[in-house]
């Protein structure tokens, strides 16, 4: 298959807020001043102005440039022959994120999941506000050199790398959906990730929660995770897969079990993972089977052997000796080794563990990189990074610090409008409608809006990709691996010389 | 195996409406009366709970919304928004920050550990004890389960000297000399803080408290009234440094007392443990430039418990160049382990200690344990507003709380952040806080881990 032209062309279709006040960064008030003469309808490209019937509805201003729009001609609020027209930041914004995901960028998420582009004007779509790690580093782009032209460019990447005669599983996108279980979060969500999964040629993970059926018809595409409470597994969900993950820790909660409150154990919960309606449900810490790196060889084997085709993924968190796991699996068997660190995670977790537990993802993916090539073993294994990765910058860097691919999580939910409020795990949970298995707030979302809204923001995120490749003069974004020497720290002299990546 | 230690928690809501961090802003004048806020879009209920809080003016809903934004963004007239409480912000100072002060009221509150969704929301790496990870097990190390209780994971220390070794007779009888060891199921002691309306009540509170959670509890001598008699076995008198003393009973009823360190301390100790030889003597030094000396030279000679404080903020005490308790810590732990000492000594550490993840980060650098002052009064209400040292009333009106209202909050307090020592604990797959002491190479520091990792990829560090 041709590797550089996506297979088909992904359509983008918008798909608008589900609220009835989306919110921007900008606030547009209308005084009563305004005539309704429509200029300002003429005016704006973005379509933040509207009528209904005679009068002018409340501005559309979630869609609105703000002040960097003023050096444009059709700058409304200077176009606005009545003076009517105020604009203001919106203090809602004030309200909203933290600093790892500002309110920028879950707005800029939202825009993309709406349109599949960058949303126009000054918003920060790139970093937060972290004040380390990915928000302290920024690519050099040298003026020199030839632009690769986007068509010519990449962006797949191959999972198997051991040549053990099992199938090459090759992604479109060097990113693929983390595990989110039936129980944390809703079905249609579950199935909206699943089918934009597809449409993509990426994947996405069931989480431990069991395999709903509905997800059969996108198996290709359904990663089955295989975790400490073994809920919901069986011969035949493995079976299915083309991939296996073992999930040994999460990075939000590493060393620490699972736990589903009671509440959220609803009767097709339940069924699923084979337990009682209502009663909290516990996913240990460890896997009782396996405390050495033998014990973990006996795992891998156990799933080769139930499924000779697949391929076998180990999901690990970042302790100080997290190289030693990495190479571990790797001896073990593993096919592909998935860092998850410290700062990520969807579900509910305890705020020490998020905070204190293990280290950022940063540090954790040169770490393991290194450690591999000095192994002799790097071009052997996958190494797929996660635990805190926002947005498609933040892929290209995990990438550029020694990655293969990162894996999605919290910005897939952005996607479907989550504003990380954090109260996943209380009583009905999510109010709107992603982490919960309530009925009612289940069907806040639609799967066809919820699979538009997916694939729109990784058709935005694959641009930004190609963008960057295009400026690093780089055809493939296998070429990006470990090149360092295409980062700075802005914390750093920046002054290392760096061997010509070999 | 010792009997599983567990705290009795209870929901104990406050006496006051608490900041909250934003507030509901509606304008009202336009409102349609649909109702779609408070049927539809809120699923908490706040809108149908909602009161107004007359003696301090506080709407209920700035406090109990949780920022889901369902009313705004449902809201047919778009005529709700939320802002940033000025107010919350301006709570505490640049450490005891707003959200570690509301975090403590929602522990003292549930007996809860904190819990949340969608990630970690905080800087990247900060100051003081922010610049710390702590490690984690996994497939290559053996782990642990003691969350859910399948494995007894211990908080248990030990107070005082311990002996290097023991000797038996022929018949295997112990002749040693036995010291006298004071085993707390905690590695949290109290303390009663320098600030705040610190009324007989709060001090009974407190110390009945301690008495529940079989602790102990320092008390400055004047504070030592007749109605703390009953709590006595869980009391450690602070002896003034100008040498008053206290009355030989009550030196007789305590298992442990506290001496500021002066010159006087040898002839001190020597009278007390007259009295009381099987006291066990805490002898009080700030953290300075010259501590760590100090220590090392204290534990040589003898001294049984050395506790050392640093101001509220965790800083060292009149240096120049202040240091952090955590370093400081670190510093005389390593010390004592070179001389040979460290076991001859128990070190408690005060001064800063905020939340739970900085009591096993003390301990990580090497304090055997904590002692807790501000929290206390944070689990009554306290928002640190020092109104008190002015001389205004408390807005929360501390000193005139119930007292078995107040032992609960603390013992919530301590419950949740005993459940969040074990999640560390278990996550590290150690099976009793004891071999938590000192186990820096569990620790992930951001400079050492800036240096190893991204100093050979970028360069040098610019210093700040």
């Amino acid at each position: 298959m041709d590797e550089r032209a996506l297979a088909q062309p992904i359509e983008t279709i918008p798909a608008p807020s589900r609220f009835r006040n989306p919110i921007g960064k900008y606030k547009i008030r209308r005084s009563p001043a305004c005539n309704g003469c429509g200029r300002c309808i003429e005016c704006c490209p973005s379509g933040v102005h509207q009528r209904i019937g005679k009068k002018l509805a409340r501005p559309q201003d979630y869609r609105c440039r703000g002040f960097a729009c003023k050096q444009n001609p059709f700058y409304c609020i200077d176009q606005c022959p009545r003076k009517a027209l105020k604009l203001a930041l919106n203090p809602l914004a004030e309200a909203m994120g933290d600093y790892r995901w500002t309110a920028d960028l879950i707005i800029s998420t939202w825009q993309q999941a709406e349109t599949g582009e960058l949303p126009a004007g000054d918003i920060e779509y790139e970093v937060g506000d972290a004040g380390g790690g990915f928000d302290q580093m920024r690519f050099i782009f040298h003026a020199a050199g030839a632009k690769i032209p986007p068509e010519k460019i990449s962006t797949s990447i191959e999972l198997n790398k051991r040549d053990d005669g099992r199938p090459s599983v090759r992604i479109e996108v060097p990113f693929y959906g983390g595990g989110m279980s039936f129980g944390s979060v809703s079905l249609p969500t579950i199935v909206a990730r699943a089918k934009a999964a597809k449409i993509w040629n990426t994947f996405t993970c069931t989480g431990e929660g069991g395999y709903p059926e509905v997800l059969v018809p996108y198996a290709d595409h359904v990663i089955t995770q295989v975790a400490t409470g073994l809920f919901g597994v069986r011969e035949h969900t493995i079976q299915r897969a083309k991939i296996v993950e073992f999930k040994y820790a999460q990075g939000a909660k590493p060393g620490l079990g699972g736990h589903l409150l009671g509440d959220k154990v609803t009767p097709a919960v339940a069924q699923m993972r084979e337990s009682i309606v209502g009663n909290a449900l516990f996913s240990p810490f460890p896997f009782h089977s396996v405390y050495s790196v033998e014990d973990h060889k006996k795992h891998v084997d156990w799933i080769k052997h139930i499924n000779p085709r697949a391929l076998v993924s180990v999901k690990v968190s970042t302790p100080t000796d997290v190289d030693m796991v990495a190479v571990g699996s790797y001896y073990a068997g593993a096919h592909i080794i998935h860092l998850d660190g410290s700062y990520g995670g969807t579900g509910a977790a305890p705020d020490i563990a998020k905070k204190n537990i293990a280290m950022p993802i940063e540090y954790a993916i040169p770490k393991v990189h290194k450690f591999l090539i000095n192994e002799g073993i790097r071009d052997n294994i996958t190494l797929i990074a996660s635990g805190g990765i926002r947005t498609a910058y933040d892929i290209a860097k995990a990438i550029a610090l020694g990655a293969d691919g990162a894996v999605t999580g919290t910005a897939e939910l952005v996607a479907l409008e989550c504003l990380r409020c954090g109260n996943c795990e209380s009583g009905r949970g999510c109010a709107r409608g992603i982490a919960t298995t309530d009925m009612k707030l289940s069907n806040l979302i639609e799967v066809e809006w919820g699979t538009q809204r997916i694939v729109n923001l990784f058709t935005s995120w694959r641009t930004q990709l190609v963008e960057i490749l295009s400026r690093l003069g780089m055809r493939s974004i296998k070429e990006l691996v470990g090149r360092t020497d295409c980062l700075k720290h802005l914390d750093y002299t920046n002054d290392v010389v760096m061997k010509a990546a070999l | 195996m010792p009997k599983k230690y567990t705290i009795k928690t209870k929901i104990t809501p406050p006496r006051f409406t608490p900041m909250g961090k934003s507030g509901i802003v509606d304008f009202s004048e336009d409102c349609a009366r649909c109702q779609t806020c408070a049927k539809d879009a809120c699923i908490f209920n706040v809108y149908t709970n909602r009161n107004f809080d007359s003696t301090q003016l506080a709407d209920s809903i700035d406090y109990l919304c949780k920022n889901c934004f369902r009313c705004v963004q449902s809201c047919k007239k778009g005529l709700i928004s939320k802002s940033i409480n000025p107010e919350y912000l301006r709570m505490g100072d640049h450490y005891w920050t707003p959200d570690i002060i509301s975090c403590n009221w929602y522990q003292s509150e549930t007996g809860k550990i904190p819990v949340s969704g969608a990630g970690y929301r905080g800087k990247f790496a900060g100051k003081g004890f922010d610049d710390m990870w702590t490690d984690m097990s996994e497939i290559v190390r053996p782990t642990r389960d003691g969350i859910h209780g399948r494995e007894y994971i211990s908080t248990t220390i030990d107070l005082g000297k311990k002996p290097p070794l023991l000797k038996f007779d022929e018949k295997g009888a112990l002749i040693s000399e036995t010291l006298p060891l004071i085993e707390i199921p905690l590695p949290m002691i109290f303390n009663v803080s320098p600030f705040g309306e610190v009324s007989e009540k709060v001090v009974i509170a407190m110390a009945k408290a301690a008495q529940v959670l079989t602790t102990l509890m320092f008390i400055p001598e004047e504070n030592l009234t007749p109605s703390l008699t009953p709590y006595l076995n869980c009391l450690v008198p602070q002896i003034a440094a100008k040498g008053e003393r206290l009355p030989g009973e009550i030196i007789k009823g305590c298992r442990m007392v506290e001496l500021l360190y002066t010159s006087e301390w040898e002839k001190t100790c020597l009278s007390i443990k007259e009295i009381n030889p099987q006291v066990l003597i805490s002898l009080k030094i700030p953290f300075n430039y010259h501590a760590t000396e100090l220590t090392a030279a204290l534990a040589l000679q003898g001294v049984e418990i050395i506790h050392l404080y640093a101001d509220l903020q965790g800083n060292s005490i009149d240096d120049a160049h202040p240091r952090f308790i955590k370093d400081l810590t670190r510093d005389i732990h390593l010390r004592l382990v070179d001389e040979s000492l460290r076991d001859k000594v128990t070190l408690l550490v005060s001064g800063g200690i905020a939340m739970a993840e900085h009591v096993a980060k003390a301990i990580i650098c090497g304090a055997d344990g904590v002692i807790l002052d501000l929290p206390l009064l944070i689990a009554l209400e306290c928002r640190l507003c020092k109104k008190c040292l002015r001389g205004l009333p408390c807005p929360v009106k501390i000193g005139n709380i119930n007292i078995g209202w107040a032992t609960q909050r603390i013992m919530n307090l301590m419950a949740a952040w005993r459940s969040q020592l074990l999640e560390v604990l278990g996550a590290m797959g150690l099976r009793e806080v004891r071999r938590l002491r000192g186990e820096m190479g569990r620790a992930m520091l951001f400079q050492d881990l800036e240096q190893e990792i991204f100093a050979p990829l970028f360069g040098q560090r610019i210093q700040e």
